[in-house]
């Protein structure tokens, strides 16, 4: 792991985006996912693990709507599963962040747990990515931000019809909640926003094969949404 | 032979009393602008139209063309100034696209997305807010405000009913409404008037549509605010 923590985003091959061309013809029609990583385009690296990139992927205070379009790449995820591997992600059920290339956090920060989880990754991630509407403005949690912590737990626990002897969770083990949710970029440093709710698949790959490649990500008009 | 201005290198012709604004508009050139409407006298207070002018900064909705002005405006230091503006803007506000039902139709997301806003990189201020949703037909929500004053403009000049103000200064400025009881529902505004279509924001908007035209099929999805400004006129 040391040994490879000195190294940054390289150039990297990657199959073309998903219609470029139709079924049958496709990347994987008739090669299989690591022949077509070694096929064409950019520079070609070998695939071994060594020299695979690291990412670390978390949600924080969101709803893993950005996850799900990371996951809508779809076969994409055969050729980008050549090129990087997965420290803590929803996917790897890893616990604890490890030193990593790239850290992508989903979701702003609501309460304690999300700031040791959010700094965790800033330690750990040489590139820390901000992905979607939460992560980047407080998103649809940071509504409740002009309301009354108090009043919106009694709201939902106490006076939510269909509630038998409803009480506020208290148990110690819960995180601490915050009275307003903050963008990430209000705790620790960021390094690139992907905004979207969620940003679609395809500025996702965009994205990750414009970093993934040594370039500076930008996206074209219609992938930068702010909904 | 007409008296001409020269735009980032491009000759732009313009008649006496037109603003800087009006003769780029008439030519097809895009200066960034929110609180602007070509139809209303310009109000100048949001300043994303500033451009360089003989070598000092102006606003150019205010700014009236004089022969031979040397104007830079899409210049890379403009538009960086452009964007702080309009960050602030939005940490300023409750600007939440997700839930917002203007979202792809509004200016100032359009004018973010056209200057490649990445994030609102301040800190959010949050600020609470009234939303009056007291009239039947429109509702107000003030956390989208940003104070370009064009409803009171256009609800003054256009409607001659005077519905709104703005009162306060600085970071008190609030945008009130002309009754005894301060409510949007107890003014005479109807949903045809000028004042609810100019909004450039979620701010003010007929209630009902909703998302009869989905996320994803609206105008700013699609087509940058610079080719609906100066191909189709306003929105």
């Amino acid at each position: 792991m040391s040994e490879r923590s000195g190294r940054g985003p390289h150039p990297i091959p990657l199959p073309h985006p998903q219609g470029a061309s139709p079924p049958g013809s496709r990347c994987f029609a008739a090669t299989t996912a690591r022949q077509a990583g070694e096929g064409e385009g950019e520079a070609v690296s070998p695939a071994g693990d060594a020299k695979k990139i690291r990412i670390a992927t978390c949600s924080l205070a969101g709803c893993f709507g950005c996850h799900m379009s990371l996951l809508d790449i779809d076969e994409r995820l055969f050729g980008l599963l050549e090129l990087v591997e997965f420290d803590r992600t929803p996917l790897t059920d890893i616990k604890h962040c490890g030193p990593c290339d790239i850290g992508i956090v989903e979701g702003g920060v609501c309460n304690a747990e999300n700031v040791h989880v959010l700094k965790e990754f800033r330690k750990n991630c040489k590139v820390l990515v901000a992905i979607g509407a939460c992560a980047i403005t407080g998103g649809i949690p940071a509504l409740r931000n002009n309301l009354d912590l108090w009043d919106c737990f009694q709201e939902v626990y106490c006076y939510e019809g269909g509630l038998e002897c409803g009480q506020i969770p208290d148990d110690p083990e819960l995180p601490l909640p915050f009275d307003k949710v903050h963008p990430i970029y209000e705790v620790v440093k960021v390094d690139y926003f992907l905004p979207g709710c969620p940003p679609p698949a395809d500025a996702i790959w965009k994205f990750l094969t414009d970093l993934l490649n040594g370039r500076e990500p930008k996206l074209d008009y219609e992938m930068l949404h702010f909904d | 032979m007409s008296k001409t201005i020269t735009i980032d290198g491009l000759t732009v012709p313009f008649r006496d009393g037109q603003t800087i604004m009006d003769a780029a508009l008439a030519s097809g050139v895009y200066i960034p602008h929110l609180c602007h409407n070509p139809e209303f006298k310009p109000h100048g207070s949001c300043k994303l139209c500033t451009v360089n002018v003989n070598g000092r900064n102006a606003a150019s909705c205010t700014m009236p063309a004089t022969e031979g002005l040397q104007v830079l405006n899409d210049t890379a230091e403009l538009n960086d100034e452009r964007r702080a503006l309009v960050q602030m803007l939005f940490v300023e506000g409750n600007h939440l696209c997700p839930s917002c039902e203007k979202s792809g139709n509004c200016q100032l997301q359009a004018v973010a997305y056209y200057l490649e806003m990445m994030s609102p990189h301040y800190n959010h201020f949050y600020p609470t807010r009234e939303v009056d949703a007291s009239h039947p037909g429109i509702l107000l929500d003030r956390n989208r405000c940003i104070y370009c004053e064009l409803c009171v403009r256009a609800s003054r000049d256009a409607d001659g009913k005077n519905v709104f103000g703005l009162t306060g200064r600085g970071m008190a400025t609030t945008l009130i409404v002309n009754s005894a009881s301060g409510r949007l529902g107890d003014t005479t505004l109807a949903v045809t008037d000028k004042a609810v279509q100019v909004c450039p924001t979620g701010a003010l908007m007929k209630k009902g549509l909703a998302y009869t035209v989905p996320i994803g099929r609206r105008i700013f999805d699609h087509h940058s605010i610079k080719d609906v400004q100066t191909g189709g006129g306003h929105e």
